[in-house]
């Protein structure tokens, strides 16, 4: 349909662009967040009416079918999905973001005219599927489909390059071509580089992929946008790769790391795929009931949840031993170290699902100096964030990584499976410290057995 | 559009990127990294403007792929997100409005 002309709809799209931008802003504050999130929402309702009312175009029976199909696949996983399970689902979604830009751009190959825009059009088509191929992977790895170890063969290095080096090399092809065949086997290369890159990537490193790679589908979308030489898709799509790069950033250094370490770490044989070895210095190990005294006699307890907790999705039952011991006159809070869970600000979300406050919920920085003057540090399924050795070993693989120092707290208890490392595969020191006390088993066993002692009380 | 134009437009927009997200706490930072990854599925547009232009029906079925895909991209990721937010809650006001689920 034609009711709209040029001057409208750049308007219209004006007006959707500003309301991505107030989205990301309004995700700034608990407050505002969800509100921000609607208006996001309503730009892109804007926007899709807009290209309706203002573009020539055929087929329209056959795209509302493929919009409602999409919604109708969409919608309900969206709200059915465990919270445990949100990272995978984000990278799914933005994998196949990442594979529409691709096909989009494909399409535009015979239509595209100029250098530049066949620049873009070869920018989409190979960013969008390295960014499909990579987040299938990730999404696979999330979900322990396959192993959560690194993999990497022998000249993988070798084999990557080569594959980056063919697939520049034929980019320039059907830049000067215009060869749809060349393209077909670009979109390959594509895929096999995305594949290439994320499976050497260990299993914790995994949410900062999912970040970088959100990042890469908006770069793609910017550029599918010059294709069309459409301005919304280029402001949308610069924002998100402007601000997944400046996440990915802040992901990483929160664990102490550089991107490219992650990236290329396993390549260079660095990678976070620690040891699995077990430790027989003696630990002092303890019965739920002792740790049910232990919290419900302190004035002050910090509860530090970790990975462990989403896996046992213990999230409930700690919210209720929370609950619980505030009944009894316990001051408790809640640390979150900025990676704890899957991905940053991913306890806080699983957390916030059980109900607890979040203004219970301390980020690391306004917490850290408070553990000396709490009587018992209750940990939860982590570790690694937790590991003096981060400040005192030089030599550890998580040295420099800003850590919960709760070593400070006067006493520890540890709900941990085993004695077996974390991700980072180091001992951790802290385990073995007097004032430290072990309880051992699934989190969420533990954590209903120590609720039903503290209510035996 | 020409290209000084376009240059221009990129370089203010990833300004705003980083001044926007600069802000957000890192307790947001997994609906900041859902809803950034929502509004990247107004890709949508352009697989619609591509799938709108096509005669072929083999490249028709090629983009009515890329619009299902965007559409589960854009809708999937804005009812995440919102799913995520609504269950940030403050301690005293927020309690009966949510207690309908």
């Amino acid at each position: 349909m034609n009711i709209l002309n040029a001057e409208w709809t750049a308007l219209l799209y004006l007006v959707a662009a500003v309301c991505f931008i107030l989205a990301l802003k309004g995700l700034s504050s608990p407050r505002t967040a969800r509100r921000g999130n609607l208006i996001g929402a309503g730009g892109a309702t804007l926007a899709v009416i807009t290209v309706f009312l203002s573009a020539k175009l055929d087929n329209i029976p056959y795209i509302l079918l493929a919009i409602v199909v999409g919604s109708a696949i969409a919608a309900p996983i969206s709200r059915r999905v465990q919270m445990t399970q949100m990272p995978q689902l984000v990278a799914l979604f933005n994998g196949v973001g990442g594979g529409a830009a691709a096909l989009v751009a494909m399409l535009e190959l015979g239509h595209s005219e100029g250098p530049w825009v066949l620049v873009a059009v070869v920018f989409t088509m190979l960013v969008g599927a390295v960014s499909f191929a990579g987040s299938a992977i990730t999404v696979a790895k999330l979900q322990e489909l396959i192993t959560t170890r690194p993999v990497v063969f022998p000249g993988m290095k070798w084999v990557m390059s080569l594959a980056v080096l063919a697939a520049l090399v034929i980019a320039g092809v059907v830049v000067a071509t215009g060869s749809a065949g060349w393209a077909l086997l670009l979109l390959v290369l594509g895929l096999a580089v995305g594949l290439l890159l994320v499976l050497p990537v260990g299993g914790a490193d995994v949410p900062i992929v999912i970040s970088l790679l959100n990042a890469f589908t908006g770069l793609a979308v910017a550029a599918s946008g010059v294709v069309l030489d459409n301005v919304l898709l280029v402001v949308a799509g610069t924002l998100v790769g402007a601000s997944g790069t400046i996440l990915t950033r802040a992901m990483a250094s929160a664990m102490g790391r550089g991107v490219s370490g992650i990236m290329f770490g396993a390549f260079r044989g660095g990678s976070t795929a620690g040891s699995t070895e077990q430790s027989n210095r003696p630990v002092r190990s303890s019965s739920p009931e002792d740790v049910a005294v232990m919290l419900a006699y302190a004035q002050r307890v910090v509860i530090v949840p970790g990975y462990g907790l989403a896996v046992a999705q213990g999230q409930h039952t700690i919210a209720e031993l929370a609950t619980t011991l505030e009944a009894r006159g316990v001051d408790v809070a809640f640390a979150i170290h900025p990676v704890a869970g899957r991905m940053p600000g991913h306890m806080n979300v699983l957390l916030a699902e059980a109900n607890v406050p979040y203004e219970s919920l301390k980020e690391m920085a306004e917490v850290n100096p408070e553990f000396k003057n709490t009587d018992v540090v209750l940990v939860v399924g982590a570790n690694d964030v937790v590991n003096p050795a981060a400040k005192t070993s030089p030599g550890s693989p998580i040295y420099g990584m800003p850590i919960l120092e709760v070593e400070e707290g006067r006493q520890i208890v540890f709900l941990k499976r085993s004695m077996r490392p974390g991700f980072a595969g180091i001992e951790n020191e802290l385990l073995f410290d007097p004032k430290t006390t072990l309880l051992f088993g699934d989190a969420k066993d533990s954590l209903t057995k120590v609720l039903g002692a503290v209510n035996a009380l | 559009m020409d290209p000084i134009t376009l240059l221009t437009v990129i370089v203010l927009t990833v300004f705003v990127g980083f001044e926007v997200v600069s802000k957000v706490s890192s307790t947001l930072h997994t609906p900041l990294m859902s809803g950034a990854n929502a509004i990247h599925g107004i890709i949508l547009i352009g697989a619609i403007i591509v799938a709108g232009q096509l005669d072929d029906p083999w490249l028709l079925v090629v983009a009515l792929l890329a619009v299902a895909l965007a559409t589960a991209n854009l809708v999937g990721g804005f009812v995440v997100t919102d799913r995520m937010l609504g269950m940030f809650r403050g301690r005293k006001p927020a309690t009966e409005k949510d207690s309908t689920k």
